[in-house]
């Protein structure tokens, strides 16, 4: 790392997470103005984006060289109160809390006081959702069963495909007055609205374009002033960089880095999407430049190396939005997801690593940042040295990059419909997502907490920590005869909550096609242009919504538990298993040690536990793959929970697996903390059992001993065991190389540890910034080391 | 037919090549000083009182230590683990205690092994009658073989039996042209005396193929299993080697002309 990029990333590491008013004052403006009365909600949306494109501060920090900032400087937040607008106590648990704060000013809560919050009280996207909910929605809400993203986030979870790094806005712009010159009035009875949309959208474009030529005009002033020549130069070069991109496509590698985080400013302040946004494959849209530069000797390694870190590091002036209550329990990260993906085939199937994805994995080990999170495709045909290379920075122990199953996406995408080179265009986004990258809106719609519908079935219907009915009465199970009655109860009240889930999603997505189209996004990804449609409403190529499940170890446990303790070997009664979790297993200390010790569980690659996986993956599966969205496409399920899995721990009490009441659940499709006992290779037998190509991503995630991974032979058994892994089509794995020993250490010093990155689900944390329980469940994660 | 088996581990990344599951035999006629698992020596199968701790409470409970397994038993562990064998050039390793003390168990095991194209790896002390060891060879792909110490006498004050028919055996191996991996336990003060290893080599440079060979540095891990199940343990007071030591040993060995590994 040279100089200049130390004294960025530093800059961007000490830089205070804050909440700027900026963008808030600029929406309500816009939204009192008459102009915003008299327009159609797309072109409102595109003007208001304009609004505060044209008028926002624009911020230059000092050596950087991609320029570009969403607030009046790093790591200073915007809001966006039409989706979800934060009251004054809600900026004080942000100002307050212990873990991913945002500090806020008196000037800010001031401005809140007597402009934000009066203007938007009653008019905001997230009362409009909880407005047209059903009551049963908001009880399962409420009880922990499942999340909502929407609430509080506008759709976003999409990737850049390979289009935009060779298409300007101008390009963009004429095919939008085609599309409008072609609109048929006679026949058609969507044109007008799609002239509406299409308007928006080059309103949008036109938004972008002049915002860079602001920054244009901000670097030339800083030129006129600047007395250093060479920055002087680079300056100069910076502002005609700004001048020529967005608005046509780039020419050299430093302009398609630019190009790119223009965009990606624009996404990110249009609304607050989940996730952010992600130039997805990124090795492979930039490898034309870099070859072609490289050739002409206009670009040097080491020039390539600073633009790339540099980039970096604007990815990591940027954390994800403040998030309070439920949506900030199930991510509880400053972490915004932006997951850049190297390796995998090309579109015709080819072997895609090249010379430049050696030099990003060179990047990402060097910049050791948590933003952006970083990812390898890893089909049959990459060499081993790519997933050798990537196993020596797993090995320096900050979770990145993960690792993920190129031919496994791609079966995943044809299974949902895609065709084979939108698959193989595809790739992984946010934690573990399936997409296809540049043609497809696949919205996280809420994670779905399977223990908690269990623990719903074993009181029938009732949560026993409320005394509510929340689910079905599915019958006492204390009086059942076999076990498939249990089995068969469950999947009645997955079935249950599975409709509720859905059906409020078919209710917010239209919530937000009528109210928040988002033009600008819409001209990224293929086909709304053509279409004539908003990303929110069906307008891209294919349209997924997926519901994540979470607990699927614990879950597996909990069967597994009753099937062996009360059917098979009697042990105990269903009745006494009930009784000894109502009461948190007071007074059943032994009964519990056989619970933890003496049954058999998940990931130790026993087919008699193993075997309530698969039925438990299937029942979720049937209940929600194929079913419709409003947008076109269909509902699809994924494994992986982010933070999810405390907070949904947190309201499901004791469970006959043992674990106690409010304590963690599983993550992902990971065992239960501490349950694996036979090694990484049991491990993974046990997680390939389910249908990973019916998912759009299964998270798995290890905890190694540094030195398991000492020599060359535990790498190379490490690179080995990920092959087995995928060729049993395992989706993904991700590795923690640490020691309980040291993260204890850690929370007794965090002063001495701020440094000290661990992989939590999907991505990398500071182990300073999780909550407590959060700690401790990773300490409490199985290590694999050497017997 | 059935063995007694104390262990079967999955992901053994350091006894023989690739990823490998290593089925530890019960029973074992050397009694090493400085073994790690000296509850391996006993061919018998039997029950020790283990205390758990659950929530603060100490609740007793037995363990079993060995169990007896058939050759399906063992040959359904094997095949859960074919897949990480293929993908890492890795197999079978039986070890112990000595594998060869059930050495028609193990045969029949190697002969499974070999019907299903899984790479087989014998982890012997040698201690045992050539008939049976060029039987066994011809079903086994790699052999890990120990020697301790190249002085008779003191080979039998450290393990209990004399190092003859070890020697004997490993020579046998090298005329049957099969691949062999010395393993050298390096213990300070025991067998690192620099007469002994002149002679060690002496006598590996007779052979007539070259094999590898692995320096095992002495480590204490195993050393609380002896008061945990009432075995005496004579190795107080001996340190582990530090790295210079054990670099400097290896040194030796490669300037002498043999390939030379530290570690399985």
């Amino acid at each position: 790392m040279n100089e200049r990029i130390t004294r960025l990333r530093e800059k961007s590491q000490s830089a205070i997470p804050q909440i700027s008013a900026e963008r808030a004052l600029l929406v309500t403006e816009f939204y009192k103005s008459d102009l915003c009365q008299q327009v159609s909600v797309p072109m409102r949306r595109a003007l208001a984006f304009d609004h505060i494109l044209n008028n926002k501060s624009i911020c230059i920090v000092d050596d950087e060289l991609i320029v570009g900032e969403r607030g009046p400087k790093p790591k200073s937040v915007p809001t966006y109160p039409e989706i979800n607008l934060h009251s004054l106590e809600d900026l004080e648990i942000l100002h307050s809390r212990p873990k991913v704060w945002f500090k806020s000013s008196d000037e800010v809560r001031k401005a809140y006081k007597d402009i934000v919050i009066p203007f938007w009280t009653g008019k905001t996207n997230r009362e409009k959702i909880f407005n047209n909910l059903d009551r049963n929605w908001i009880d399962a809400y409420e009880a922990g069963v499942f999340t909502e993203f929407q609430e509080q986030r506008a759709p976003g979870h999409t990737v850049l495909g390979p289009k935009m790094f060779k298409t300007g806005f101008m390009e963009l712009i004429q095919q939008i007055r085609i599309g409008i010159s072609n609109l048929d009035f006679f026949n058609d009875e969507d044109a007008y609205n799609k002239r509406e949309e299409l308007k928006a959208m080059e309103v949008s474009a036109n938004a972008i374009i002049n915002f860079a030529y602001r920054n244009a005009g901000e670097l030339e002033l800083l030129a006129q002033s600047e007395t250093d020549e060479d920055r002087k130069i680079e300056l100069m070069k910076m502002a005609s960089i700004c001048r020529n991109v967005p608005a046509n496509a780039p020419q050299t590698f430093h302009e398609a880095l630019q190009h790119y985080w223009f965009i990606h400013i624009g996404v990110i302040t249009e609304v607050n999407p989940w996730d952010s946004f992600n130039p997805g494959r990124l090795d492979q849209h930039l490898y034309p430049f870099y070859c072609k530069e490289i050739d002409e000797g206009t670009l040097t390694i080491e020039g390539a190396i600073e633009l790339l870190e540099s980039f970096w590091v604007k990815f990591n002036n940027h954390p994800a939005p403040p998030k309070i209550g439920v949506t900030a329990k199930e991510s509880s990260t400053y972490t915004d997801f932006s997951l850049i993906n190297l390796g995998g085939v090309k579109a015709d199937g080819s072997d895609a690593v090249n010379e430049l994805t050696y030099i990003i994995l060179d990047v990402i080990e060097e910049m050791r940042l948590l933003q952006p999170s970083s990812m390898v495709q890893v089909s049959k045909k990459s060499p081993n040295r790519f997933l050798k290379r990537t196993a020596r920075i797993v090995k320096t122990g900050f979770g990145q990059p993960s690792i993920f199953n190129t031919d496994a996406i791609i079966q995943q995408l044809l299974y949902q419909g895609k065709s084979l080179e939108d698959a193989r265009n595809g790739g992984a986004s946010g934690c573990v997502e399936t997409g296809a990258f540049g043609t497809e809106s696949y919205i996280l719609t809420g994670y779905f907490n399977l223990v908690k519908i269990f623990e719903l079935a074993m009181h029938n219907g009732v949560d026993p920590l409320t005394g509510k009915k929340v689910g079905l009465s599915t019958g006492d199970m204390s009086k059942f005869d076999s076990f498939d009655q249990i089995l068969d109860a469950m999947a009645k009240q997955v079935k249950y909550f599975v409709d509720i889930k859905v059906k409020g999603t078919n209710i917010i997505d239209r919530i937000f096609a009528e109210n928040l189209p988002v033009p600008f996004l819409s001209l990224l990804i293929d086909d709304c242009i053509s279409s004539g449609t908003d990303y929110n409403n069906g307008g891209a190529r294919y349209n997924t919504s997926y519901i994540q499940g979470v607990g699927l170890g614990s879950l597996t446990d909990i069967l597994t538990s009753i099937k062996y303790n009360v059917f098979d070997e009697k042990n105990v009664s269903f009745g006494e298993l009930l009784k000894a979790t109502i009461s948190n297993f007071k007074d059943h200390i032994e009964l519990r040690n056989n619970l933890v010790n003496h049954t058999p569980k998940y990931g130790n690659d026993n087919d008699y536990a193993d075997e309530q996986a698969t039925s438990i993956f299937n029942i979720f599966l049937d209940a929600v793959d194929g079913r419709p969205n409003t947008k076109g496409g269909h509902f699809r399920i994924n494994m992986l929970p982010t933070t999810s899995h405390v907070y949904f721990g947190s309201v499901t009490g004791a469970t006959p697996d043992g674990r106690l009441a409010h304590k963690p659940l599983s993550e992902g499709i990971s065992p239960f903390q501490g349950a694996d006992r036979k090694g990484p290779s049991a491990v993974i037998k046990s997680a390939s059992k389910i249908d990973h190509l019916k998912t759009g991503g299964t998270l798995l995630n290890q905890k190694f001993t540094p030195a398991l991974l000492e020599d060359e032979k535990g790498l190379d058994s490490l690179v080995s065991l990920i092959r087995a892994y995928f060729r049993m089509d395992g989706h993904h794995i991700q590795f923690n190389v640490v020691t309980a020993k040291q993260l204890r250490e850690a929370q007794k010093h965090p002063e001495n540890h701020k440094d000290l990155i661990v992989r939590v689900a999907g991505y990398s944390d500071y182990f300073n910034d999780l909550g407590d329980e959060l700690q401790e469940e990773i300490i409490r994660r199985s290590e694999h080391k050497e017997y | 037919m059935f063995g007694t088996i104390f262990d079967i581990v999955h992901f053994a990344i350091h006894d023989g090549p690739g990823i490998r599951q290593t089925i530890f035999f019960k029973g074992c006629p050397l009694s090493c000083w400085w073994c790690h698992n000296p509850e391996s020596r006993s061919s018998d199968i039997k029950l020790v009182d283990r205390e758990e701790t659950m929530d603060g409470f100490k609740l007793s409970d037995k363990e079993t230590i060995g169990m007896r397994y058939s050759i399906d038993g063992v040959m359904t562990e094997i095949n859960k683990d074919i897949v990480f064998f293929e993908e890492s050039g890795g197999g079978v390793t039986l070890s112990g205690g000595e594998p060869l003390q059930q050495h028609e168990f193990a045969l029949e095991l190697l002969k499974e092994c070999r019907k299903l194209e899984i790479h087989t790896c014998v982890d012997t002390t040698g201690n045992l009658s050539s008939d049976i060891l060029s039987n066994i060879a011809s079903y086994t792909d790699l052999f890990l073989y120990d020697l301790k110490h190249i002085d008779d006498a003191q080979h039998i004050k450290y393990t209990g039996v004399s190092n003859k028919q070890i020697l004997n055996n490993l020579k046998m191996l090298d005329e049957m042209k099969k691949d062999v991996w010395i393993r050298f336990p390096l213990i300070p003060g025991i067998n690192d005396d620099e007469s002994d290893f002149l002679r060690l080599m002496e006598f590996l440079s007779k052979l007539k193929n070259d094999h590898p060979i692995s320096l095992l540095p002495y480590h204490k891990i195993g050393s609380q299993k002896y008061n945990r199940y009432g075995i005496e343990y004579k190795m107080n007071g001996i340190s582990e080697p530090d790295s210079d030591y054990i670099f400097q040993i290896k040194s030796m060995f490669t300037n002498a002309g043999f390939a030379t590994s530290v570690g399985g």
